[in-house]
């Protein structure tokens, strides 16, 4: 009897454990950001609470970390070198899935919450995107590229990462604040938060932005594309009509 | 002020561009070149991604020489005839510059090849500009007093000669077609209205009466900058519109300044002013082909 007891208690535990990760509920301040006429940039709030698997108490020593992701793109990236004195794009990779837009926060350095794999499995880090090169590259040159996307693209305010940037209050609130700079994409962007406990991701959730353009600004990109003779037509007249009326006043002077 | 660009998709100071535009309105206005040469690398500087650059430079190019050609206009500094021959050229050359970028542009030497032709094309026109106006204004002897006609030779043997009255030459259309091709192409591949090579290809090649050569030069880009628009709106859609109209709102006004300081000033000042001009971009860029460039990766969307 004491001997299968000791043998189901692990079990139970585990299946308890397993059975019943803790709760995370998370938020995010917008769910729609717009972009229209005197857009800067927008701030996230992205927050939320981590209980434990009855939901009573607040849960123990976790680290959270929050990756906002925009829409991905297939992109070239090209390097340039010096040639016979003159610099020109020598080499390439063409990339299929690199984000537009990548912030990660962390209660922590991510490097002291997680190993190397699990921070590839999760793609927690700016040096663990998965951009998915075309064609055989050789790791080392595309370890080369993908640090060249990410210097320049953080240069840029696209990438970011900031290692203290949760909060996380009484152990259950959890706080961050991600800035979307103005030249951001549009389309759905992935708010994904991951409670990590031991190295181990126990849960994680994922909520979306639609950052959008709205109103005027969203008729102009709309014309634009699809009705580019229009579009294009009305530019010339538009700009001739400018010319004209400026003449027409000066010669008035 | 900060405002949102539809197309760029990123926010600009409003009145920084309205400033751009006015100050290459001036050039605009003095020397009869376009002054994309300026806007587009400036556009570029300040974040603009390129081809919206490029192409909303364009549109904005058109409307500063319609303000500039209005002026000239008034003044009889316009010979219409020459005009169109060289924008039926024009508008041919935009469209064939037009496939060459493409082909350019799917093997990523498109700025290598920007940069080269912009280097020798400004350098070689300002140094033969900066030559013919300090011999002008008589600061500098010219050693071999050469015997110069006022046509150049092969022009004057091509057959089909017209009347173009208001320049003051009977010769063959063929050569200002040619020069009108070579602007059109200069306009696609550079996002340049072509004026910096019009204007003294018109003096030296055409050997047009100086007194048009400004207004006439203006009529070719206005039209083949209106072709481009087009092309760029129904292609590659980099159109922006409210930047084009910020650039616009300075650069017209800008034109008409620029049209009265050129009526008042010596064309050998105008000259030498325009060819220190060319020349100080033509180093420009010849250094920026040395020196490591400020990014070295260059993101292209596939």
């Amino acid at each position: 009897m004491k001997r299968g007891l000791a043998i189901l208690a692990p079990l139970l535990l585990l299946l308890l454990g397993g059975a019943r990760a803790p709760i995370l509920v998370p938020e995010i301040s917008q769910h729609k950001v717009e972009v229209r006429q005197g857009f800067t940039g927008a701030d996230l709030l992205l927050f939320g609470a981590i209980l434990d698997p009855g939901g009573t108490r607040a849960a123990q020593d976790y680290d959270i970390v929050v990756v906002l992701k925009g829409p991905v793109q297939s992109i070239v990236l090209r390097e340039k070198r010096k040639v016979a004195g003159i610099w020109v794009n020598a080499a390439s990779s063409e990339l299929r899935s690199a984000p537009s837009y990548f912030a990660i926060a962390a209660s922590r350095p991510v490097r002291e919450i997680v190993d190397d794999k699990t921070a590839a499995i999760y793609e927690l880090g700016l040096d663990r995107l998965q951009l998915s090169p075309i064609g055989a590259i050789d790791p080392v040159r595309q370890r080369h590229f993908a640090d060249g996307l990410v210097d320049l693209m953080q240069r840029q305010g696209l990438y970011r990462e900031d290692d203290h940037g949760v909060t996380i209050s009484g152990q259950v609130l959890y706080q961050a604040r991600i800035t979307l700079p103005s030249q951001v994409r549009t389309g759905t962007y992935t708010a994904e938060t991951f409670a990590i406990r031991q190295g181990r991701v126990i849960t994680s959730a994922v909520t979306r932005v639609d950052v959008s353009k709205q109103g005027f600004e969203r008729f102009v990109a709309n014309q634009a594309d699809g009705n580019g003779l229009l579009y294009g037509l009305f530019a010339v007249v538009v700009s001739v009509g400018m010319g004209w009326i400026a003449g027409r006043l000066f010669a008035l002077v | 002020m900060d405002i949102y660009l539809p197309i760029a998709g990123q926010s600009v100071n409003a009145l920084f561009m309205v400033l751009l535009g006015f100050l290459v309105g001036i050039l605009s206005g003095m020397f009869g070149v376009g002054g994309g040469f300026l806007t587009t690398p400036l556009l570029i500087f300040y974040g603009i991604p390129p081809t919206v650059a490029v192409a909303s430079a364009t549109t904005q190019i058109t409307g500063a020489s319609v303000s500039g050609v209005y002026a000239h206009m008034r003044r009889g500094g316009v010979d219409l005839k020459m005009g169109a021959v060289m924008t039926v050229g024009g508008s041919i050359g935009s469209l064939v510059g037009a496939g060459l970028f493409k082909l350019l542009q799917a093997t990523g030497r498109i700025d290598l090849v920007i940069g080269l032709l912009y280097v020798a094309l400004l350098g070689g026109i300002g140094v033969l500009m900066l030559k013919d106006a300090l011999v002008a204004l008589g600061w500098m002897k010219v050693t071999v007093p050469e015997e110069r006609p006022r046509h150049n030779r092969w022009v004057a043997s091509l057959p089909l000669r017209w009347r173009f009255y208001a320049s003051g030459l009977y010769l063959s259309p063929i050569a200002p077609l040619a020069l009108g091709f070579l602007a059109g192409i200069m306009t696609v591949l550079l996002g340049v209205g072509g004026g910096f090579i019009l204007v003294p290809a018109m003096i030296y090649v055409l050997g047009m009466a100086p007194r048009v050569v400004v207004g006439t030069s203006l009529v070719m880009i206005l039209a083949v900058s209106a072709v481009t628009t087009m092309i760029h709106a129904t292609t590659t859609h980099a159109v922006d519109i409210v930047l084009a109209g910020l650039l616009l709102v300075g650069s017209v006004s800008g034109a008409q300044i620029g049209a009265l300081f050129a009526q008042k000033a010596k064309p050998e000042h105008l000259r030498l002013i325009l060819a220190v001009i060319v020349l100080a971009v033509a180093l420009r860029m010849a250094l920026g082909l040395g020196y490591r460039p400020d990014e070295i990766f260059t993101v292209v969307p596939l």
